[in-house]
C-alpha cells in the first residue's frame, strides 16, 4: 500500500491522512494504494480523507477515535470542525466577527 | 552524575536561587522592584494574589518555598492579607533555608520596604554562594511534561520525542511526571492498560472522568481556537497527542498538585479540583500547571510547542521543543530543540528523543535553557479544592 512522502498513515487502521508539509489544493497523490486528488490545500498536520467516511462513523487517528464525521466525507476533502465533532466536549472557535462558534 | 546544591533538609537543587513571594496582590509590586535589579542573578519572583485563605495556594507556597531549587525565601506581606504567613514561614525555617518576612505596613510603606528587602537579598545571595555541592544521581531527578499552544505537529513530533525522552529517564528510575488530565480525555483506558494494578488503572479512569465533568459544567474543553487553526479538530484528538508525552512505561501512580512521589517512575498529575465545579477553569494558563509540576517537585520541566509558546519559569528551568518546522524557523531563538526534523525526514523520534534526554542531563548541571536566558520567570497560582489522593494512588516509597 504506497503513500507519498508528503502524507503520514499513523496507523493501518486509520481513516485520516496527514500532511507532513503544506499540499496544494488540486495535488493528485497516492495514499495507501489509492490515488487521491486534494479538493483544498492541507496544511502541515493538517487532516485529509482518503476514502468515503460516512456520516456517524467514528474518525480514527493513530487507532484512536478522534471524534465522528458529522457528514459524508469524500476522498480528498479536509476533515476538520466542519465535518468532524467530539464525542466528548464541543471545540470553539472564533469567527470573522470575532464571536465564539461551537462546533 | 548531575553537580547539584545540597539542601539542610536532604533535598538536592539544580539550581540555587533565591524567591521573593508576596502573600497578596497589595505586595506584588513592592516585591517586584525588590527582585528587579537582581532577576537576573538568580532571584525570582513568585506569590499568591489572593486575600482570602485557601488550603490548595498554602500547600503549594509551602512547598514551592522550600523547592529543592531554592535556597532562600522572602516573604513579603502587606500586613492584613488572611494567608497563613506564620505557617509558611515555619514551614521554611523548618526545612533549614534562610527566611525573612517583610511586612509593608509594619515597615513603614513601599520605599522603605524595598530597601529593607534589597538588603535581605543582597546579603543572602552572598550567603547561597557557599552552599554546598553534592553529587546527584538520575534517579534522584524529577522531571515533568507539558504541552502549550498545541498544533497538530505536537502529537506527531515534539511529544512522543519527550515521550521517548521519558522512557529513558524512567529506566533509569528518575520520577517523571505528566498531566493536564483534562487534555488526556478519550486515552483513559488506553491509559488504564498502562498502570501498575488494575486499581490504579480505575483511579486513573475516574480521574479523567472527572476532568471531562469538570470541563463540561464550564462549557469549554481544554482547547482553544488557536489549536484549531493548528488543525486539531476535537478534544480527543489533541489529547491523543498529549498523551504520547507520557511515553510507554508503566504508570506508578496519581498524584495532586504538592504530592511528591518516594521513589522513581511514571506519574500522572491530577490537576482537576475536586468536589463540585468552583473558581473557574482548573488551569487557566500553562503557567498555572508549571507551578503545580515544581510543587511536586520538579526539577526541570519539558514545554513542547507547535504554535509557538515563549515562556519560562521561575524556580525550575523549561526546556522548549517545538514540534512544527515552521514555527522553529520563525522562532528559534525561543526554542531548545527542533523536533519539526521528524516531520522533515532530517531525524528520527529516538534521536530527538536522546538529544532531549542528553540536554535534560546538562541543563541539570548549569547550563541555560532559552527560555532562562532570555530571562522568563513567569508564575501563576490560583485557587483551588483538592481532597487527598486515595490509597490506590500513590506507591510506598519501598
Amino acid at each position: 500500500m504506497q503513500t507519498d512522502s508528503r502524507v503520514l498513515i499513523l496507523a493501518p487502521d486509520d481513516n485520516v491522512a496527514i500532511a507532513k508539509t503544506d499540499i496544494p489544493a488540486a495535488t493528485t497523490l497516492q495514499v495507501m494504494g489509492a490515488m487521491v486528488t486534494l479538493a483544498e490545500k492541507i496544511l502541515t498536520g493538517h487532516k485529509f480523507a482518503f476514502k468515503t467516511v460516512s456520516q456517524g462513523e467514528a474518525i480514527i487517528k493513530y487507532g484512536a477515535p478522534i471524534g465522528i464525521a458529522s457528514r459524508d466525507i469524500s476522498p480528498g476533502e479536509s476533515m476538520h470542525l466542519h465535518n468532524i465533532v467530539s464525542d466528548y466536549i464541543p471545540t470553539y472557535t472564533l469567527d470573522e466577527g470575532h464571536q465564539f462558534q461551537e462546533h | 552524575m548531575i553537580n547539584a546544591y545540597m539542601r539542610a533538609d536532604g533535598r538536592k537543587g539544580i539550581r540555587n536561587t533565591i524567591v521573593v513571594a508576596y502573600l497578596v496582590e497589595c505586595a506584588h509590586h513592592v516585591s517586584r522592584e525588590i527582585v528587579y535589579p537582581y532577576r537576573d542573578k538568580g532571584v525570582h519572583l513568585i506569590g499568591f494574589p489572593g486575600c482570602f485563605p485557601n488550603a490548595y495556594a498554602q500547600k503549594m507556597m509551602e512547598r514551592l518555598c522550600t523547592h529543592p531549587n531554592v535556597g532562600a525565601v522572602l516573604l513579603v506581606s502587606l500586613g492584613c492579607e488572611c494567608f497563613n504567613k506564620g505557617a509558611l514561614m515555619d514551614a521554611i525555617r523548618k526545612s533549614g533555608r534562610p527566611v525573612k518576612l517583610v511586612g509593608i505596613q509594619d515597615t513603614g510603606g513601599t520605599r522603605k520596604t524595598i530597601a529593607e528587602g534589597k538588603a535581605w537579598v543582597e546579603q543572602t545571595m552572598t550567603q547561597l554562594e557557599n552552599t554546598p555541592r553534592t553529587q546527584m544521581g538520575i534517579d534522584e531527578l524529577v522531571v515533568g511534561t507539558i504541552c502549550g499552544g498545541s498544533d497538530a505537529t505536537s502529537g506527531l513530533t515534539a511529544n512522543p520525542a519527550m515521550g521517548r525522552a521519558f522512557d529513558f529517564l524512567v529506566e533509569q528510575n528518575a520520577t517523571c511526571i505528566f498531566e493536564e488530565t483534562g487534555e488526556l480525555i478519550g486515552m483513559e483506558h488506553w491509559m488504564a492498560r498502562r498502570a501498575e494494578n488494575p486499581v490504579l488503572g480505575e483511579e486513573i479512569v475516574k480521574t479523567v472522568a472527572k476532568a471531562a465533568k469538570y470541563y463540561d459544567a464550564f462549557g469549554h474543553a481544554s482547547i482553544g481556537p488557536g489549536n484549531a487553526d493548528g488543525g486539531l479538530t476535537t478534544i480527543e484528538e489533541k489529547s491523543l497527542g498529549a498523551y504520547a508525552k507520557s511515553g510507554q512505561s508503566v504508570i506508578s501512580g496519581i498524584i495532586k498538585p504538592g504530592d511528591v512521589p518516594l521513589r522513581g517512575g511514571l506519574y500522572l498529575l491530577d490537576v482537576v479540583p475536586d468536589g463540585a465545579p468552583k473558581f473557574g477553569f482548573p488551569n487557566i494558563s500553562d503557567n498555572a500547571e508549571i507551578a503545580e509540576l515544581m510543587a511536586c517537585g520538579c526539577h526541570l520541566n519539558l514545554f513542547s510547542t507547535g504554535r509557538g509558546s515563549v515562556v519560562g519559569s521561575a524556580i525550575s528551568p523549561v526546556i522548549k521543543v517545538c514540534a512544527n518546522p515552521d514555527t522553529y524557523k520563525r522562532m528559534s531563538d525561543d526554542m531548545d530543540v527542533d523536533a519539526g526534523r521528524i516531520l522533515e525526514g532530517r531525524a528520527t523520534l529516538d534521536e530527538v528523543g536522546r538529544e532531549i534526554h542528553d540536554l535534560i542531563l546538562r541543563v541539570a548541571n548549569g547550563e541555560k535553557t532559552k527560555s532562562e536566558d532570555l530571562g522568563h520567570q513567569e508564575f501563576i497560582l490560583t485557587y483551588k479544592t483538592f481532597e487527598p489522593i486515595g490509597p490506590a494512588c500513590m506507591p510506598s516509597a519501598a
